[in-house]
Formats: structure tokens, C-alpha cells, sequence
């Protein structure tokens, strides 16, 4: 479904990401996983538009997508939870997700498809309901959460980007936004590319994993087989050391 | 569902009873004041009411800031007294030409301005207002110069010819009043939601497929079009121009209009514009001392107001509602 063939990001002179090449195929959820500054964010960047690549190839079901817009993309089926978040604080909850429903008034011409979609998200998150008229910046971080991957699903995407969903949530939302991400793989059909630091937990839920350092891809695997690589437990799972929800 | 459907209905119905209420305030006020210098001052608040609500949509929606707005205002203005002094052609249509330029010399412009940000967007639009000002004043022979412009023929429709306050009132506060419920019905519509979107976060607007540059842009282009529209009716108002109302001082002046009100209110900009333009009238009494008075009642206003003077009053109607509601508990358990 997508392809990443060899491509180069750059910050004005540095370079963020060397040579990455990664694939996904339909209905999977693959992590990828890595230290700060590996350059995961970038690639979520590259593949979304906001920071395109220099050099290289991204393929989404055979179309070059390297060379177009953030807002041409998303229109080809790939929504981004942007890392933080990012909901629209000064915006109420329901025009949070209206927005993330933004090219689907114009293509659809009909705004019943927008409202089946409204009626799902809140389906998945009841919170999100009660909540619809308050400003997204009243909202918990879990909840904030939740709004985010809502917002990126009211696009219908056939591909969605998560980046850090568990940044800075308690264990038990976390585990809640896991079961819901699994819940929109499996039910939803949508292909998830995810990005964590909570590697353990991802490669959990995950079927394959991609290990980004310093730019380069270092490994790519199974999920099992990654958890069950030496190098991964080291580097990224602390060896042994399970946080208490994960038991 | 029922419910929620009704919520919307009442919402809706309750913002086009507000703009009902006030549009209808707004054109029996002549019936008062006929023949005072007071109308005389509210035609210009009209004016002024528009350009700070073309400015609102911009810096208070969109969240773009443009300290050069006087130049839109000012080539509405020249472009259709030039014309209009010269040629015997119908002022209305040199409004809608005069509206044309201004709109694409902004999106001319708008495309590798608005990929500023913050301070360096205010410098660039700064120094385009500061390049027409010198252009308005330099073109002697088309603008007259620093002495300006005079006998720009007022605006007539058939016999009704619009040279008395009276008839510039309404004439002003028509085009006001439309584009006042224009921005206000652009609020709460996809694109208004989609421009607070890149207020409050340019990159998250981009992967909700919000096509940030252009939208801008295109905003940017209304506000344009808005200003040059008031630009053209103060000159055929005034029958007079001069290079002094479409400096600097004036983009500033708009710009505390919209904070004064209140970024994102159209109401607010109606009061910011309504207080600027008038106040200055009423501190006469204090003769030289009124620039003092005028200052500190803008750092007061911005201090205890960071809403704007809108934002301000809900929150004290808030409070107050919450007090009232307080001491009615207190009789009950009494």
C-alpha cells in the first residue's frame, strides 16, 4: 500500500533522515520505534508533506506522493496525528472534528457523511460527546488524545499516521488509546503507522516494526521478532523492566 | 439528535436575531440626530467600522497580522477619485474597479508575503503600506501630492445624490451592515473554521488538508477588496484626499480598533471602530491634555481587557450572573 523508496530529509543543512526505505500493506499496524531525535517525526513529516523529502520516492497504491502538497495528501486517504496533539485549543470539541472532515464537504457534497462519521467517532470516544461544545483546550490530555486521533479519523483515511499518542498520559489512558487504535485497525480497516516511545507497548499491539537511529533504518522485523532481539530489548525495552499496567 | 438539531437551530436563530437587532438600531439612529454634527461622525464610525472588521478577518480569523492596511483603504480611495475627476463614468462602476485592483495587487502580493510569519509578516506589510504612502504622495500629477486631491463628484444613484450626512449614512451603513453579516456568517462556516484552524495552528490546519497558503491568501485578498471599497466611498464622502489618512498612523489606529474590540468579534470591531473614531471628539474638553486621556484609556482597556472590550463584557456578565444566582441560593437555604 505504501512504499518508501530511499529518501532524504533535510533541516535547512542537516540531515534528518539517510536512505530510509520502509513499507506498509493493507490492514496492518506497523511501529516504528527508536530514541529521540532518530528522525521518526521527520519521516511522519515527510510522508504527510509538512517537511517533504529532497530526494527519493514515496509511493501510496503506486501513486508518487513525494512531490505533493500536505493538503493533496491527506486528500489521497492519509491522515496525521501530529505529535502533541495539537487540537485546535479556541475550537470547540465537534469543530475540532468538523475540520478534520474539511475536504470531505467539498468531495462528498454531502454533509449526511460527515455526520455518520461524527456519530462513529463519538462512538469510539462517548467522552468526546458529553464534551462537544467545550473548547478542545478545556479537554485532558487523554482526551485531547482522543479528539486528535477523532479529528484525523473524521478525514476517512485509508492510511493514518500516529505520532506519540501516549506522549505524557497516565498508563491507564494510555492502554485505553491502544485499545482504541487496535479496535480501528481491526474493525475500521485502516492501515496505522506508528510512531512510539513506548516500545514495548507497540510492538505488543504491532504487527511489524521498523528501528530508525540516527536517521538510518538499523533493523526491521516481526513484532516478536524485534521484542525478542537483543539489541531492541537493550536499547529500547529495558530488559526486564515491565511498567506495572504492562503485566 | 432532536435536541442537538434544536441547540443548532436556537444558536443560529439567536445570532441572526443579534445582527437583526442591531442592523435595526443602527438605521433609526438619523431619526434622532437629524442635522447634528453627531451623524456627521457616525458615517466615518461606518467607515471605519468596515475596515476594522476587513481587518478582523484577517488578524482576528486567520490570525495574520497586516500593519499596512491604510494602503487598500488609500487605493480604493485614489483609485476612484482619479477617475472619477477625470472621466464622466459612473462612480459606482470605478468602485468596483477600484475593489478589483486592490484585490490583485493583494494576491499578487499575498503569495510570498503572507509566507511570513509574526514579526517579519508585520515588517513586510509595513513596508508595503510605506511604498504606497510614498507613491500617493510622490505621482503629483495623478494624486495631486501631499496637497491632495479635491472636487472627487459625490456618489448618485439616478436624482438621489449622496452629499448630506444623511444620505452618507445610510449609503456607508448599507455597505457596512453587509459586510458585517457576511463575516459573521463566515465565522461559524467551513472555511471560518478551517481559518481559526491556522490561527491556532498553521501545520496541524496542513494535515487536516487545509490548504494553508492559499486560504490565507485568499483572506488576505477579501480584507483587501473590503478596504478598497471603504477606501472609494470616504472619497467620494469626503470629496477630498489627502496622503495623510492612508499612512502608517492610520494601520496602526485599525489595528487597536480590532484589539480594542476584541480579535475574532465583529461586534467588537464595531465598538473598537466606534470608540476611535469617536472618542477623540469627546476629549476635546480636555484640549491639549486629551492625547494623555486617550493613551491611558487604551492601556487600561488592554490591562484588565484582554479579551477586548467584547471578551471583557461577557466575562463581567458571566460574573455578575454567577453573583446574582449566588445570593438567590443564599435567600433559598434564608
Amino acid at each position: 500500500m505504501l512504499k518508501i523508496k530511499n529518501i532524504n530529509t533535510y533541516y535547512g543543512q542537516a540531515q534528518a533522515l539517510k536512505n530510509v526505505s520502509m513499507h506498509l500493506t493493507e490492514g496492518e499496524i506497523v511501529t516504528l520505534i527508536g530514541a529521540n531525535g532518530a528522525g521518526k517525526t521527520t519521516l511522519l513529516n515527510s510522508l504527510s508533506g509538512v517537511v517533504p523529502p529532497r530526494s527519493g520516492q514515496i509511493f501510496f497504491n503506486d501513486v508518487t506522493i513525494n512531490n505533493l502538497a500536505a493538503h493533496q495528501i491527506v486528500r489521497m486517504g492519509i491522515s496525521q496525528v501530529p505529535e502533541g496533539r495539537q487540537v485546535f485549543k479556541p475550537i470547540s470539541v465537534e469543530d475540532n472534528l468538523e475540520l478534520g472532515a474539511y475536504l470531505h464537504h467539498k468531495m462528498l457534497g454531502g454533509s449526511d457523511e460527515v455526520k455518520k462519521n461524527k456519530e462513529m467517532v463519538y462512538d469510539l470516544f462517548p467522552i468526546l460527546k458529553e464534551r462537544r461544545k467545550q473548547f478542545a483546550g478545556t479537554l485532558s490530555g487523554g482526551e485531547q488524545q482522543m479528539l486528535a486521533i477523532g479529528r484525523a479519523f473524521m478525514a476517512k483515511p485509508k492510511l493514518m499516521l500516529l505520532d506519540e499518542p501516549s506522549m505524557g498520559l497516565a498508563p491507564m489512558i494510555t492502554q485505553e488509546i491502544f485499545r482504541v487504535i487496535e479496535n480501528l485497525s481491526k474493525r475500521k480497516k485502516t492501515t496505522i503507522l506508528l510512531v512510539e516511545q513506548n516500545a514495548r507497548a507497540a510492538l505488543k499491539m504491532a504487527n511489524r516494526g521498523y528501528v530508525l537511529d540516527n536517521g538510518h533504518m538499523i533493523l526491521e522485523g516481526t513484532a516478536a521478532e524485534l521484542l525478542d532481539n537483543k539489541e531492541v530489548q537493550r536499547a529500547y525495552l529495558g530488559k526486564d523492566k515491565k511498567e506495572i499496567w504492562e503485566r | 439528535m432532536f435536541l442537538k438539531k434544536q441547540n443548532i437551530m436556537t444558536e443560529k436563530r439567536q445570532q441572526i436575531l443579534v445582527f437583526f437587532i442591531f442592523a435595526t438600531a443602527v438605521l433609526m439612529v438619523p431619526l434622532f440626530l437629524k442635522g447634528s454634527y453627531l451623524l456627521n461622525v457616525l458615517v466615518f464610525v461606518g467607515i471605519n467600522t468596515m475596515l476594522a472588521v476587513a481587518l478582523n478577518l484577517l488578524l482576528g480569523y486567520a490570525g495574520q497580522i497586516s500593519l499596512g492596511h491604510a494602503a487598500f483603504f488609500g487605493i480604493g480611495a485614489y483609485i476612484s477619485g482619479i477617475i472619477t475627476t477625470r472621466f464622466p463614468i459612473d462612480p459606482f462602476l470605478i468602485i468596483i474597479l477600484a475593489a478589483f485592483c486592490a484585490g490583485v495587487l493583494a494576491f499578487v502580493i499575498g503569495f510570498p508575503i503572507l509566507k511570513l510569519k509574526g514579526h517579519y509578516l508585520a515588517m513586510a506589510t509595513l513596508g508595503f503600506g510605506v511604498i504606497l504612502y510614498i507613491i500617493f504622495n510622490e505621482t503629483v500629477d495623478f494624486t495631486g501630492g501631499p496637497s491632495g486631491l479635491s472636487s472627487i463628484p459625490s456618489l448618485h444613484i439616478g436624482s438621489l445624490v449622496f452629499d448630506n450626512d444623511w444620505n452618507n449614512y445610510y449609503l456607508v451603513w448599507v455597505f457596512t451592515l453587509a459586510v458585517m453579516l457576511l463575516s459573521i456568517n463566515l465565522f461559524q462556516s467551513r472555511i471560518g473554521r478551517a481559518l481559526r484552524a491556522i490561527h491556532d495552528s498553521e501545520v496541524a490546519a496542513r494535515v487536516m488538508g487545509v490548504n494553508a497558503r492559499v486560504l490565507k491568501v485568499q483572506i488576505f485578498t477579501v480584507s483587501a477588496v473590503i478596504s478598497a471599497v471603504a477606501g472609494s466611498l470616504y472619497a467620494h464622502i469626503m470629496t477630498f484626499i489627502a496622503p495623510a489618512s492612508f499612512g502608517f498612523n492610520f494601520s496602526v489606529e485599525l489595528l487597536t480598533m480590532v484589539v480594542i474590540g476584541g480579535l475574532g468579534s465583529i461586534y467588537g470591531s464595531f465598538l473598537g471602530a466606534a470608540i476611535l473614531t469617536m472618542l477623540p471628539e469627546f476629549l476635546r474638553v480636555f484640549q491639549d491634555f486629551d492625547i494623555i486621556v486617550y493613551g491611558l484609556m487604551l492601556m487600561l482597556i488592554t490591562m484588565f481587557m484582554p479579551g477586548g472590550l467584547v471578551g471583557g463584557m461577557q466575562k463581567m456578565a458571566e460574573i455578575t450572573v454567577a453573583k446574582i444566582r449566588k445570593m438567590k441560593g443564599k435567600n433559598a437555604q434564608a
